[in-house]
């Protein structure tokens, strides 16, 4: 094990993935020379070249268009968005095309590709670039989607991502790039995708969350223990496809569940989350499933305004307090 | 002046066009028969018209390239391979289709030919053909990607984006406009401020050419000629071929916006007639043996529609099936 921050564990990922395996390859905007809007790439272009780490044209859609196609040719490209926000300028390549051209051509072709997205809300970046779109993929069939919390995690999801024949959407927060933990060296280390990770045991109510919600949420949990509060804390890690096995286990053991995602509550992935744990395990809730939130509005610039917007851990710490004290 | 046919290819290649391009038409006739029966349902976009693009162009490539195309794309797979009875299965949406009836008429694909994918978005397969092509010479490949795409396609992002990309990054694509004059009922005037196709490329520094897309003879040589330049300088290189389709867009449409002396116009330069007269003017065939092989052409699309017919449904466990590894 060594310490790394969650940014060196995705670039470290990157390196081992592309000394092992040459058919992977890397793109996007500013990847190359600029080493990356937030630095992932860094390194990258002097030890593999430059016919494998590759500057893309702000081309969005086409970025992921020539990730499927170069997926489909026999490499495994790792395509770099910006941000996540524009991947929306891509949706109708990642939802037209590349979520359903295994199936629609009946399973005569892998799409072993990755695209990662820094995302997530916090920076005072206003409206357009704060967003927590991670429910606009989990709602299409065809998609893998991971968001680690950790660096550990970060790395070994990356590279399971990258070794996968699905095409994966890897979102990164870009608040946690500098996030510091425990990393093991082992370059065949690997987390599987679509298992979540207790990452606090306890007894008393579930805390489901994952990417920055799970630091959060465990921020919140040592908080309430001092006030005699037992939370599990259930990291989902994969979002697609979820670890129902996972959710639903911890919630028979604690009776209890609040679930907090970072997007906006309408139709989140908090309310589909919330639904299977009704679906799954009402005989044993002992008080209704709490949400906690991105509010459902444009993000707003001001730091005072932006803050309200996200979960924090204050709101993490009264929603647990009203599931513990809810009845049906 | 026109190229004497023998000049071109030799007499067996000569036939084999005119029974390419006839067996696209009775494929694509008996798939309208199937429609309106209600065998084939769903959207269906025939190619009768056309040949000649599909059909020389085919021919001007290599087996190993690589060929995609939008939604009018019976006759491309066919063409370069996938066999008549598993097409029609498709289009009929039973299991033993080309891609198990999960496709339909508009997203045939068949990689044991390289016929990466008929795409029904418009425009979304240039990005993936940039990808392919980036995989090719990558991986040190001599191939070319061949991505068709209609008039209607010029005016999307993807169109621009691939453009500068493919030239960009000095990669083997070779853009093959089939431009039938018509993005559904829109005249290619009314939406491309610059109508000319092929003279858009110049933002791209992509060389290009015009080309008669109702001479299966020009449209060989052009693309012959022009996949010769892509795999040699590893550069794109883009056609227009100027063609119509005598159909409407698509099943449902009457295709009543255009004028009864312009469809004359373009019937009286139908490809296939035309070329069996060259062919017999040459003195390359006789018509028995055009006979003979208009007859082997029946009896193929015929055994498709039966096999189609008499395949099974897929099963209803399928719909879980393929969609991840």
């Amino acid at each position: 094990m060594s310490e790394m921050t969650y940014r060196d564990a995705l670039n470290l990922a990157l390196k081992e993935e592309m000394r092992r395996d040459p058919t992977v390859v890397v793109w996007g905007e500013d990847v190359a020379l600029y080493e990356g809007s937030f630095k992932v790439t860094r390194g990258l272009v002097a030890e593999f070249g430059e016919e494998r780490v590759k500057d893309t044209p702000i081309s969005e859609n086409t970025i992921v268009g020539v990730t499927i196609g170069a997926a489909m040719g026999g490499l495994r490209p790792v395509a770099e968005l910006m941000t996540v926000n524009f991947a929306l300028l891509a949706m109708d390549q990642i939802v037209n095309h590349m979520s359903k051209i295994r199936s629609m051509f009946g399973g005569q072709t892998n799409l072993p590709l990755v695209v990662r997205m820094p995302g997530g809300g916090g920076s005072q970046l206003a409206a357009q670039h704060s967003q927590s779109l991670e429910t606009f993929f989990m709602h299409c069939p065809g998609l893998r989607l991971v968001y680690p919390a950790t660096p550990a995690d970060a790395k070994g999801l990356l590279k399971s991502a990258i070794r996968d024949n699905n095409p994966v959407i890897f979102l990164e927060h870009e608040l946690l790039y500098n996030s510091k933990g425990e990393v093991p060296e082992d370059p065949e280390f690997l987390v599987p995708i679509g298992k979540s990770e207790v990452k606090r045991s306890g007894d008393q109510v579930t805390i489901v969350a994952y990417a920055r919600m799970t630091v959060l949420a465990l921020q919140a949990a040592e908080d309430l223990a001092k006030e005699g509060i037992s939370c599990e804390v259930l990291d989902l890690r994969s979002l697609a496809p979820l670890d129902d096995e996972g959710i639903m286990a911890s919630i028979r053991k604690t009776g209890r569940a609040v679930v907090v995602e970072e997007c906006w509550r309408t139709c989140g992935l908090g309310a589909e989350i919330s639904s299977r744990i009704f679906e799954n395990c009402f005989d044993i809730l002992q008080a209704p499933v709490q949400r906690v939130s991105g509010l459902d509005v444009p993000m707003p610039y001001s730091r005072e305004i932006e803050k309200i917007c996200i979960p924090r851990k204050e709101t993490i710490v009264q929603a647990v307090k009203e599931v513990m004290q809810g009845k049906f | 002046m026109e190229t004497k046919l023998r000049m071109v290819l030799p007499d067996q290649e000569l036939l084999k066009l005119y029974e390419q391009m006839f067996l696209s038409r009775e494929f694509e006739e008996s798939c309208a028969e199937q429609y309106t029966k209600g065998h084939i349902t769903g959207f269906l976009h025939l190619y009768s018209g056309q040949e000649a693009v599909a059909v020389g162009a085919t021919a001007g490539l290599h087996r190993d390239d690589y060929i995609l195309s939008a939604y009018r794309e019976h006759a491309q797979a066919i063409v370069r391979g996938a066999e008549p009875k598993r097409v029609m299965a498709e289009l009929f949406g039973k299991a033993t289709g080309l891609c198990k009836g999960k496709g339909g008429s508009m997203h045939l694909f068949d990689p044991a030919i390289n016929f990466m994918g008929g795409y029904a978005i418009v425009g979304g397969q240039f990005p993936i053909s940039v990808g392919l092509a980036f995989a090719s010479r990558y991986r040190g490949e001599d191939r070319v990607t061949a991505c068709f795409f209609g008039d209607g396609a010029v005016n999307q992002g993807t169109f621009h984006e691939s453009l500068n990309w493919a030239r960009l990054w000095e990669l083997p694509v070779l853009f093959i406009c089939e431009n039938n004059f018509y993005g559904i009922g829109t005249e290619v005037h009314r939406s491309s401020a610059l109508a000319s196709i092929h003279r858009r490329t110049c933002g791209y520094d992509i060389p290009s050419e015009k080309v008669d897309g109702m001479d299966v003879i020009a449209v060989y040589k052009a693309v012959k000629h022009a996949a010769e330049k892509v795999r040699e300088s590893g550069l794109p290189y883009f056609i227009e071929a100027a063609t119509y389709r005598f159909r409407g867009h698509s099943m449902a449409d009457p295709g009543k916006y255009r004028s009864a002396a312009e469809h004359e116009l373009w019937k009286s330069r139908d490809p296939i007639p035309g070329y069996a007269k060259r062919l017999l003017e040459e003195g390359i065939t006789t018509r028995e043996a055009l006979d003979a092989i208009e007859a082997r052409c029946k009896a193929t699309v015929e055994e498709a529609v039966v096999f189609a017919e008499q395949s099974p449904w897929p099963e209803e466990s399928e719909v879980w099936e393929d969609i991840y590894v």
